[in-house]
């Protein structure tokens, strides 16, 4: 059982201009099972929309809902959504020098476990999600993101979510900046996540190309801050061959 | 040999005598060391009220207690300051190296033969328990061509110590060095290490400080032929009240020479002070040449202040590499942020980033029976104060 809904949700940033308004009354529900796919523009607030939910600081919430299986998302620190079952595959994976990735895969994982993991099962697990996504044992070893390729922070990103198991996936563009075969790779990934039950995911993109490999339940268009349009996977095909200029003009009206 | 200031001796391998801006030149004499008042460049971030007196004194038998573990094939041995003098030291360029020099009563000699590969560190274990004597300190460590050796330095305890350190690095030889300083709260440490790096060899030194009232610690490099290269790692970490200062010199005295400086230093609690000084001279014959120096402080709360100096005086135009950077930040949110939501706490992302922070260096000291030791005076360090899990 996983629903994230989020309702009319209104969101401001500080800029050096003032205070602006990036979301202006959001609404979406994703149930059990469900992947919803969110395309739009540069500058749309897609990404605005993944940070808020995931709790960044930059972001200020000012008007509406966001529930997890009926808890209140926006009352919870950052760390406390991530334990809830909120999962943010990030766009830019940050760096973390001296920190290698097998320590910080443990400490996030009994942090969300609440226990520590059993040791044998625990490196069973690493290494199996490390040669499901083709990456070099090696890299257990490597800190986090650090020199990373752009290819190898995404499949890091995706590795995470397998051994973290949220309830709700939330992936910011993580086909961007991708080849081809680091995107099937990364697809799949995704796609085995999705088998399991009562997971939901939402996935943010610019390009409809992630959408061959990852099916949607659903697909919005977000413009200017708010959803422009819904449908099923056709309408990802629509806007491959016509673009968003169609929403933009009519935002812009 | 006489008193003459040798930095004109240094210099005879060059035409002129362009002396560093950023560094007197030393000397034995006392009186081209005149007793400071703070204003002046090298001493202006220096609380001169807490050094107990240490900026004046008079010839003392008072040694701090040494245990030291030699591993075969290296002799120590007692010398006279004449000796020290004579074997080639490298002079004082500062008071309190000069009083030191002046007043210990005689040098500690620890002499590495050539090519002798010696691969258990010598650990030289210093330890005082009280501030109320002035220690002076001098030792020269002569280290043979194409030797290879490891020297740990640890200073324990109550101490109000001054101590001056050479290390005569012979050609082609390969030394790694630490000097710990995990002294007790109360201790003043004012020290000099300085290190003349043969031709083609290779010197690692590492000064890690994290106890001490006031730390003063110099580590200064030259060259005595080209194909040198120097490694000077530094970690540091202040609580209240505390005073570190880390003084670096590397003067490119030859060509092709090579010196590389990393600093990091964490601060926490009110009046925390960590000063980090990275002075580099490119001599005119120092042609070729490729330096580096990095600081980077992590301010943990407020009421701490991290000084952070980089200077580069070049001489010549014909350069490998020479550069330099300094940053004084606290947590980075991005960091933060991306490791809580993973489902780590704060205070837990705190400590991994500052783990983290450290880890990079330790794990280039090369010393490993040491590292373990180091990471877990780190974490003592992070429970005591702002980081404990409330």
């Amino acid at each position: 059982m996983a629903t994230l809904d989020i309702k009319d949700l209104h969101v401001t940033v500080d800029t050096e201009d003032g205070t602006k308004e990036i979301l202006k009354g959001v609404d979406l529900t994703i149930k059990d099972g469900e992947t919803h796919a969110i395309m739009g523009p540069n500058g749309s607030g897609k990404s605005t929309l993944a940070y808020s939910i995931a709790g960044h600081p930059k972001y200020t919430v000012t008007g509406g809902s966001v529930t997890l299986d009926g808890a209140d998302v926006l009352e919870m620190s950052v760390d406390e959504r991530a334990r809830a079952g909120l999962f943010l595959a990030m766009q830019y994976p940050v760096e973390v020098p001296g920190v290698s990735v097998a320590n910080f895969l443990r400490t996030a994982k009994t942090a969300i476990d609440g226990e520590a993991p059993k040791l044998r099962t625990w490196v069973k697990d690493v290494n199996g999600a490390m040669e499901k996504l083709s990456m070099d044992p090696s890299f257990s070893q490597r800190s986090v993101n650090e020199g990373f390729s752009g290819g190898e922070k995404k499949r890091h990103e995706i590795m995470q979510l397998e051994l973290l198991d949220p309830k709700v996936a939330i992936l910011d563009e993580t086909d961007s900046g991708l080849d081809i075969d680091a995107l099937k790779i990364v697809s799949e990934g995704v796609n085995r996540f999705k088998q399991n039950s009562d997971k939901g995911v939402l996935l943010i993109t610019h390009y409809t190309r992630i959408l061959r490999y990852i099916t949607p339940d659903f697909v919005h268009v977000f413009v200017d801050g708010r959803m422009a349009e819904q449908g099923g996977p056709e309408l990802a095909e629509e806007l491959e061959s016509t673009g968003y200029d169609k929403y933009v003009s009519a935002a812009r009206a | 040999m006489t008193d003459t200031p040798v930095g004109d001796a240094v210099e005879t391998v060059e035409s002129g005598t362009i002396r560093s801006h950023l560094n007197p030149p030393p000397s034995y004499d006392l009186a081209d060391h005149p007793v400071p008042v703070g204003t002046e460049e090298v001493w202006r971030f220096t609380p001169l009220k807490r050094l107990r007196g240490l900026l004046d004194g008079e010839p003392s038998e008072a040694r701090l207690t040494q245990e030291n573990s030699v591993p075969a094939g290296i002799e120590v041995s007692h010398i006279t300051a004449e000796q020290a003098r004579e074997i080639g030291e490298v002079p004082p360029s500062e008071r309190p190296a000069a009083l030191a020099v002046s007043l210990a009563g005689g040098a500690t000699l620890v002499d590495v033969p050539a090519e002798a590969e010696i691969d258990e560190p010598m650990v030289v274990d210093l330890s005082g328990d009280s501030v109320d004597t002035r220690v002076w300190g001098h030792t020269v460590y002569r280290i043979g061509n194409h030797a290879k050796v490891t020297v740990v330095v640890r200073h324990t305890g109550s101490a109000t110590y001054c101590s001056t350190t050479s290390f005569l690095v012979g050609d082609g030889a390969d030394v790694t060095i630490l000097s710990l300083q995990d002294w007790a709260d109360d201790a003043v440490h004012l020290g000099r290490d300085a290190i003349r790096v043969g031709r083609d060899a290779k010197v690692k030194h590492t000064s890690i400080s994290f106890g001490g009232d006031l730390v003063r610690m110099h580590a200064n490099v030259e060259y005595d032929g080209p194909g040198g290269e120097a490694e000077l790692l530094g970690l540091y970490f202040a609580d209240a009240g505390q005073h570190l200062e880390h003084r670096l010199f590397a003067d490119h005295t030859a060509p092709r020479t090579k010196s590389r400086v990393t600093y990091k230093g964490a601060l926490q609690g009110q009046g925390a002070h960590t000063v980090w000084i990275g002075n580099v001279l490119i001599r005119k014959v120092a042609e070729g040449i490729d330096t580096y120096e990095e600081n980077r402080n992590l301010v943990l709360t407020e009421g701490c202040q991290a000084d952070s100096v980089p200077n580069l005086e070049i001489e010549t135009g014909d350069i490998e590499g020479a550069g330099h950077a300094s940053a004084t930040a606290r947590f980075d949110d991005e960091q933060l942020f991306y490791l809580r939501s993973r489902g780590v706490s704060e205070k837990e992302a705190q400590r991994l980033v500052v783990h983290g922070f450290f880890n990079d260096l330790i794990r280039r000291v090369g010393i490993p029976s040491i590292e373990d030791r180091l990471l877990e005076t780190v974490e003592a360090e992070l429970a005591r104060n702002v980081l404990k899990e409330s």
